[in-house]
């Protein structure tokens, strides 16, 4: 435990030197987020009642979706992993003595973590002191925000478990362009990152709730706002706990039938 | 001499075309995914106008012909001045050096540093998505309403191209990539798919004056789909030309600031 450890501690200092990206990242994301709001705010006076959750609700899921960008954000890769299959690198991280699948897994936790720290509090703070109605509103209730927190650490550990599928399809067909492409836009989709599940036609958000990728920013933004709250919640949490562990076990033996008979490119 | 430059451009853009021709599969990739990205974003514009059928006076045709327009301006002006976009690797490179010791145009030269044809996939989602947008939105053509767009696409890639060469400009300064600047060049290409009339009047007044955008979005479009008739909309992005009279001083600054760097 102690070395998977060690690569993600090393992996933080790493992320945690880009300061200067990072501010860049959060004025762009705090417009990006005001923007949003702006154009839900017209979608709610042009019908109020066809909106699918309190506006309240909405605006806090908007603003902790730009807060906690890097954790969720599916098109980040850590890409040293896509060159080592493609140039063969990937000879030396075998030769280590440790598990492909701890070590890859530590890394890219890390990766996403160190970019979440450095940008989550400026944004949420700034979001809480801004006017009516674009201020974050606080949390439901104290369960609520419990529950948020859980299903965020949950959701990032789910996302970076996604990741690793795609690593380990990655490997077996030696060409990541086409895997690394078409997973994700799923995926954003199918969590919600371009529009709130709650959006959704009836039908295609009823099997939408079901799918792993709703744990994966959905379930959590809306725990904080009590958008789902009871059953539905706690149906949710479950769910996210179920996908999780399916999601490690295939990546788990993906990598492993992958490791098996891996083809070493390069010279 | 005029002619020649023009000569010298289209040398520039053969031999671009040409180069990225020769990772084919790599060029395919990415117009995929520029396919995917279009799809999914027409997918939450549907979904949300299955909700909400009229947004502050515009329906689902109104806002795929205007997204359309805006994906045509940016891609546009993403492919022929990309020189400008990736200006900051240029300076850190010292690559600039090259261009001050040639006898031809700095701009004619970084414009033709860089010809970014993969990103005809969104160049090619735009007209298809403008097509849509003319059929369904039942605009009636007339030689205005044709001129209409031609002014919009025009001056909004040109205002694009702008902001690009500001970004480049403020490069000799920093010699860092400027990220921010992403706000006004993808940011409006993402959030403008709206009328920016919907973000409310004072956003309104701001896209106007500062960075003229209404110009070549808002204004024309009300034309375009028939909600005014003024007889000065279809000249109205016109005036949004000015804007590159600032691009091109702070670009003339940034030239006389270089001081070359790397070795």
């Amino acid at each position: 435990m102690k070395k998977y450890f060690s690569f993600f501690r090393l992996r933080l200092a790493m992320g945690l030197q880009y300061r200067t990206a990072a501010i860049a990242g959060l004025v762009t994301q705090f417009f990006w987020g005001f923007m949003l709001i702006g154009a839900y705010r017209a979608f709610y006076e042009s019908n109020p009642s066809a909106f699918p959750m309190s506006f309240q609700a909405m605006v806090s899921y908007i603003w902790l979706q730009q807060a906690f960008l890097a954790v969720f954000i599916t098109w980040r890769y850590d890409e040293d992993i896509f060159t080592m299959i493609t140039d063969g690198g990937i000879s030396y991280e075998l030769a280590r003595p440790v598990d492909l699948y701890g070590m890859w897994y530590a890394k890219n936790l890390a990766m996403r973590l160190s970019e979440a720290m450095l940008r989550f509090a400026p944004v949420l703070l700034l979001a809480m002191v801004l006017p009516h109605p674009f201020r974050l509103g606080r949390p439901a209730s104290a369960a609520h925000f419990f529950l948020f927190l859980l299903t965020m650490v949950v959701g990032l550990l789910l996302t970076v478990a996604f990741l690793m599928i795609i690593y380990g399809l990655a490997m077996k067909t030696i060409s990541p362009t086409g895997v690394r492409l078409f997973f994700p836009a799923i995926v954003e989709f199918m969590s919600g990152q371009i529009i709130p599940i709650p959006f959704f036609p009836e039908k295609l958000r009823k099997i939408a709730e079901l799918l792993p990728f709703a744990g994966m920013q959905n379930v959590p933004l809306r725990i904080y706002s009590g958008d789902l709250s009871g059953t539905p919640m706690v149906t949710a949490v479950v769910l996210q706990f179920f996908w999780l562990l399916v999601f490690l076990g295939i990546g788990k033996l993906l990598l492993s039938s992958a490791e098996k008979r891996a083809v070493v490119q390069g010279g | 001499m005029k002619r020649h430059s023009f000569r010298l451009y289209r040398h520039y853009v053969a031999l671009n075309i040409r180069s990225s021709m020769q990772y084919k599969s790599s060029f395919m990739f990415t117009i995929l995914g520029q396919t995917i990205a279009t799809v999914s974003t027409l997918l939450s514009l549907i979904f949300i106008f299955q909700r909400f059928p009229v947004i502050k006076g515009f329906t689902l045709n109104d806002v795929i012909l205007c997204a359309g327009i805006v994906q045509l301006q940016f891609s546009i002006a993403e492919m022929w001045a990309r020189g400008f976009d990736r200006f900051a690797v240029t300076v850190r490179r010292a690559e600039f050096d090259r261009i001050l010791l040639r006898p031809r145009n700095h701009v004619l030269q970084v414009l033709g540093s860089q010809f970014e044809l993969s990103r005809i996939g969104r160049l090619i989602q735009g007209i298809i998505m403008i097509v849509y947008g003319v059929i369904k939105a039942q605009v009636n053509w007339t030689f205005l309403k044709g001129l209409t767009l031609f002014n919009m696409i025009v001056c909004g890639t040109l205002l694009f191209s702008g902001l690009h060469m500001i970004r480049a400009g403020l490069c000799f300064f920093t010699l860092q990539g400027l990220e921010f600047m992403n706000i006004f060049t993808d940011g409006f290409r993402e959030h403008g798919k709206y009328p920016l009339s919907i973000y409310g009047d004072k956003f309104l007044l701001i896209c106007t004056i500062v960075i003229p955008y209404t110009l070549t979005q808002y204004y024309p479009l009300l034309y375009l789909i028939g909600k005014r008739t003024d007889w000065w909309l279809p000249w109205s992005p016109l005036p949004s030309l000015l804007f590159l009279i600032p691009c091109w001083l702070i670009w003339r600054i940034g030239v006389r600031h270089y001081q070359s760097a790397g070795s």
